[in-house]
Formats: C-alpha cells, sequence, structure tokens
C-alpha cells in the first residue's frame, strides 16, 4: 500500500475575474521513497504541498477525489485532527521559512517545542536532542543559534531549522518546499544525506519542491514536472535529459552551466506551449 | 563604485565579518558566493545603510562615505537592494500596485502607470497580478515583485541577495538576461549574492568567496569557468557544484 495516494486534486481561489483553478486536477502515489516535484514559478507546487497538510488558506478551496494517508481518507478530517497528524505523523518546511516560525520566541526554544508533542522527553532531554538537531543540519555554533530569535539567523540558516524541526518529529510523510534554496552546495549535501537517511532507514515518504533542476534529477527516485496546475510529465531518475515535455525540455536549455559563456540564455516561448 | 575596506561586524561579542576588503568598478557586476552563515546577507545591509554598527570604511555611488550617510531618499536614487527573504521585504497590506508606485511617488517621477505596467512586463509578472497583496501570490512571483521594485527607479547600484533562488530555471534565464541587458545599457553595478556558480558565470566579471566570516579568495570569472579556482574551500564548491 502507498503512504499518499492523490487524485484530482483540485485547489481553487476565488479572483476578481472569477474562481481560477490554481491545482487542477493532480494524481499522484507516493511510497517510501523520495519524490521530486519541479515547475514554473505559480505552477501550484506549494498549493500542493498545502492541500496534502490541510494548510490551504482561506479563502482557498481543496476538492479531492481521493486524498488517502497511511489508510486513512484525509477529506473529512476536523481541523484538531489534521493539526494532531501535522504535528506528528507529516511535516512540511515552508517555502518562506523564516516568516512560519515565531518571531518572538528563541530557535532553541521553537525546536524543544515542536518535540513537546511526543510528550515522553524530560526538558532537559528536549535541550540537548534540540542541540544534536542543530548540529545534525551542520550549525556550527549550536548553543548561540539556539538562543538567536529568527530574524538573527541568515536566510540558509533558518532553512536548516525548518528542517532540524521536521527531523526531530520523524513524521511518516515529509514535504519540504524548497528546503535548500539557501545553502551553498557543500552544506546542501549534507542535508540532503539526513533526509536521505531518513527515507531509506526509517521508511519515510519525502516530497521535494526545488526549482534546482540538477539536484532534484540527482537526487530523487522521481521526478513530477508541473506546468499550469497540471503535471505535464514523469521522469524517472537520472533521466532528465531524455524528458519530452517542451516545458520540461525548455527547462533543461535555459540552465546556465558553469563554463558558462552564451552572450544570453535561451527562453521559453510560452505562447507555443 | 563600491568600496569596502576592512569591515568586521560583531553581533553581542560574537564577531561575524573579520576586515572584509573588495573592490567594484563603475559597470561591474561582482559575486559574493560561500558558506551558508559566513556573512554575505550582512556585508549587503551594511553597504544598504541597514547595519547599525560595523567597522571598516564603506563607499557606495559617487564618491559617497557611509560615515556621512547620504539621506534616506537620495540613497533610494544611487542604490537599491533585492532583500534574500521577498516576504520580509514586502508590505503584507500593500498591493502590487502600491509597492512598484511608492518609489515613483516619493521621487515625484512621472507616467508612473505605464512604467508600473512596463516593469510588471519585464519581469513576467501577468499584469492581472497587479492589485494582489504578497500572499496572494507565489514564492517566485513575490521575489519577481521585489527585483521589480529595486528596478523602478533606474538606481546604478543594484545589491542583489539571492535574486533567483525562488524562480525556476526559465524565469531565472528571462530575469538573468533583464539584468544582462539593463547593465549593458545604463552601465549599472551589481553586486550579487548566490549559490549558484553557474549564474556567476553567466552574468559576474569577478567573485569573491566566504568562508567563517573572511573573504578566502577573489578571482575572475575565468578561473571558475575553467575550474581554477585557487583556495581549497572554492575548489570544494566548484566540485560539489559539477559533480554534486
Ligand atoms: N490567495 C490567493 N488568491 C488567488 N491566487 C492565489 C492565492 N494564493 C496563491 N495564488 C496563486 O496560486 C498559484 C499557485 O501558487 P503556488 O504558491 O502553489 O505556486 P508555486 O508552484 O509554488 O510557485 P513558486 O515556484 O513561485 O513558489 C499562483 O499563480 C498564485 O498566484
Ligand atoms: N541581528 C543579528 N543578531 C545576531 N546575529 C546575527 C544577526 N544578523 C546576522 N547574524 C549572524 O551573522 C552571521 C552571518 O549572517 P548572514 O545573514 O550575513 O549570512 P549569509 O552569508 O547571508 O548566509 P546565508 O547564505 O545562509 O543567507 C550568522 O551567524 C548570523 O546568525
Ligand atoms: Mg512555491
Ligand atoms: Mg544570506
Amino acid at each position: 500500500m502507498s503512504l499518499l495516494s492523490v487524485e484530482n486534486l483540485r485547489v481553487t481561489f476565488p479572483t476578481d475575474h472569477g474562481p481560477a483553478d490554481v491545482v487542477r486536477g493532480l494524481s499522484f502515489t507516493l511510497g517510501r521513497e523520495r519524490l521530486g516535484i519541479v515547475g514554473e514559478s505559480g505552477s501550484g507546487k506549494s498549493m500542493t504541498g498545502r492541500a496534502i497538510m490541510g494548510l490551504v488558506p482561506a479563502p482557498g478551496k481543496v476538492t479531492a477525489d481521493q486524498l488517502m494517508f497511511n489508510g486513512k481518507d484525509l477529506r473529512g478530517l476536523s481541523e484538531d485532527e489534521r493539526r494532531d497528524l501535522r504535528g506528528t505523523a507529516m511535516s512540511m518546511v515552508l517555502q518562506d521559512p523564516k516568516f512560519s516560525l515565531n518571531p518572538v520566541i528563541r530557535i532553541g526554544e521553537q525546536i524543544e517545542e515542536a518535540m513537546a508533542v511526543h510528550g515522553t522527553l524530560g526538558r532537559r532531554e528536549r535541550r540537548e536532542r534540540a542541540l544534536e538537531a542543530l548540529t545534525a543540519v551542520r550549525i556550527k555554533d549550536p548553543e548561540r543559534v539556539a538562543r538567536l530569535f529568527p530574524h538573527e539567523v541568515s536566510g540558509g540558516m533558518g532553512q536548516r531549522v525548518m528542517i532540524a524541526m521536521m527531523v526531530v518529529l520523524e513524521p511518516a510523510l515529509m514535504i519540504a518546499d524548497e528546503p535548500t534554496s539557501a545553502l551553498d552546495v557543500s552544506v546542501r549535501g549534507q542535508v540532503l544525506d539526513i533526509l536521505a537517511d531518513l527515507v531509506s532507514r526509517r521508511g519515510m515518504g519525502l516530497i521535494l519542491i526545488s526549482h534546482d533542476l540538477n539536484m532534484v534529477a540527482r537526487w530523487c527516485d522521481r521526478i513530477l514536472v508541473m506546468y499550469r496546475g497540471e503535471i505535464v510529465e514523469e521522469i524517472a531518475s537520472g533521466a532528465l535529459m531524455d524528458a519530452q515535455h517542451p516545458y520540461t525540455r525548455g527547462l533543461v536549455a535555459s540552465l546556465p552551466t558553469i563554463d558558462e559563456t552564451r552572450d544570453r540564455l535561451p527562453v521559453l516561448d510560452r505562447g507555443k506551449l | 563604485m563600491i568600496h569596502v575596506k576592512d569591515l568586521s561586524v560583531s553581533f553581542s561579542d560574537v564577531r561575524v565579518l573579520h576586515d572584509v576588503s573588495f573592490d567594484v568598478a563603475t559597470g561591474e557586476s561582482f559575486a559574493l558566493v560561500g558558506e551558508s552563515g559566513s556573512g554575505k546577507s550582512t556585508i549587503l545591509k551594511a553597504l544598504a545603510g541597514q547595519l547599525p554598527a560595523f567597522t571598516g570604511t564603506l563607499r557606495i555611488g559617487e564618491d559617497n562615505d557611509t560615515d556621512r550617510p547620504f539621506s534616506a531618499r537620495d540613497r533610494a536614487r544611487q542604490v537599491q537592494m533585492v532583500f534574500q527573504d521577498p516576504y520580509g521585504s514586502l508590505h503584507p497590506r500593500r498591493t502590487i500596485d502600491d509597492t512598484l508606485n511608492e518609489p515613483l511617488l516619493i521621487h515625484g517621477l512621472p507616467d508612473r502607470d505605464s512604467k508600473v505596467i512596463a516593469m510588471l512586463d519585464a519581469v513576467g509578472l501577468p499584469r492581472r497580478f497587479r492589485f494582489r497583496l504578497p500572499h496572494q501570490l507565489s514564492g517566485g512571483q513575490r521575489q519577481r515583485v521585489a527585483i521589480a521594485r529595486a528596478l523602478m527607479l533606474n538606481p546604478p547600484v543594484l545589491l542583489l541577495d539571492e535574486p533567483t533562488s525562488a524562480l525556476d530555471v526559465s524565469v531565472q534565464a528571462e530575469i538573468l538576461n533583464l539584468l544582462k541587458s539593463l547593465r549593458e545599457e545604463k552601465n549599472l553595478t551589481f553586486l550579487l549574492v548566490t549559490h549558484d556558480l553557474p549564474v556567476v558565470s553567466f552574468l559576474c566579471d569577478r567573485l569573491a568567496i566566504l568562508h567563517a566570516g573572511r573573504i578566502v579568495e577573489t578571482a575572475n570569472t575565468e578561473a571558475l569557468r575553467s575550474g581554477q579556482l585557487s583556495s581549497s574551500y572554492g575548489q570544494e564548491l566548484f566540485q560539489r557544484s559539477v559533480y554534486g
């Protein structure tokens, strides 16, 4: 049985021009694997993650023919049941990490609070675990950083704090929305290793939303490509260069390379897609 | 156009930048790359006049000294910054239209309507988004609003902190091409922070590599393209970037 199964997922917002579907009939399943989602800016990647988590902001509306997680139908759950699931079984790193942290609570305390849902740990133990989690995501001076407020950490440190908070929960389903966009390639590799370990050793499922095509192509088991609210193509790991859909091919073409000498980068002719 | 000499910054007794020095000539595009938490954004904030305390000398624009700062108004015409965190830098209750109009209003510039529309087109934002609020946009759409705002006043110096990290690579290509054209047409000066070395190869002439609050190497982009960086940290970044 798959961990997550999604059928005909739709997310709709009212706008001045009538209701707009920002996710349009998405279907996929997730096993105990690393699934990448790439796609156009504004194509509905974050809304898809939020819909699975029950975090689509009002006045957005979510519908689906099926939304099953671990044998449980997510559609009929109350707000409280949803919140309980988010604390324990599923967790998401949002795209704007600092925005999702509480601005007036110190970093260390926020990680400890995230752990409190598991209940059993004493205060001292939670503190130790929080410092360990910060060390695991390659924060060099965890004692200092634990005492900082969110606006006092760098962009990449904020992302790593969010990953630490997700990882301490060891949820069955992790959704990470651009979790490494502010990390240097060296720290990024180490953070991805932690997530890979959770997937292979603990059998978790991971959805990784990212614009970093090369990273996703190397690191994920398979990739969904989204364009205008729909999945236009699924690609097997390592097969990015064989992509068929014109949007995906356009993406690959517009990637700069490290020995780049072109005067202009090719861009998509959106009118032709 | 940008002069940084022996810049040091501490936060409550913890030193995060140690004697950082570099110069960027008029019309040059210079990259800061390096470790997460090494102090890149702090350098940009110091240059943008947003750090209350530092030591060292900073000059930006036409022979101005940050010890003897411009008025906020004059500074805005000399230098604009795109912040790493576009959500935090956009006012939550101002529409995109308000945000893009504001700098024009403050400086009493004409043709505001057409300028706003032209800028939306330039950064690839549909015109129908004009009256939306930041939370009604996706991450990459917000990032484009922040870039558009910085470009409204045509400042000669742009400080760009990860300007394309939330954009898919096709939109990134459009923005990078736009920045390159603007630089060629108007001889703009860029100081760009990025983790993406290929972006440096495309847009920049030189780069400085930071590690733990220090510049460990300053190089021409040619050295990056050909894998000839001399510091061991620079080599590590190159290897990781190419081979994962
Ligand atoms: N409150 C809202 N009202 C109307 N439209 C909205 C609202 N919030 C988001 N949208 C639209 O929904 C679409 C999908 O947004 P989403 O955040 O899922 O995009 P994304 O694929 O994550 O993009 P990015 O890569 O830029 O983060 C976007 O076009 C956005 O403008
Ligand atoms: N207001 C502050 N109070 C305390 N420490 C701060 C403050 N602002 C920044 N720092 C610290 O300064 C260091 C450098 O931060 P900075 O944001 O400049 O890093 P960065 O190189 O931009 O990293 P990233 O690539 O992750 O964005 C970090 O250790 C950060 O915690
Ligand atoms: Mg998004
Ligand atoms: Mg930064």
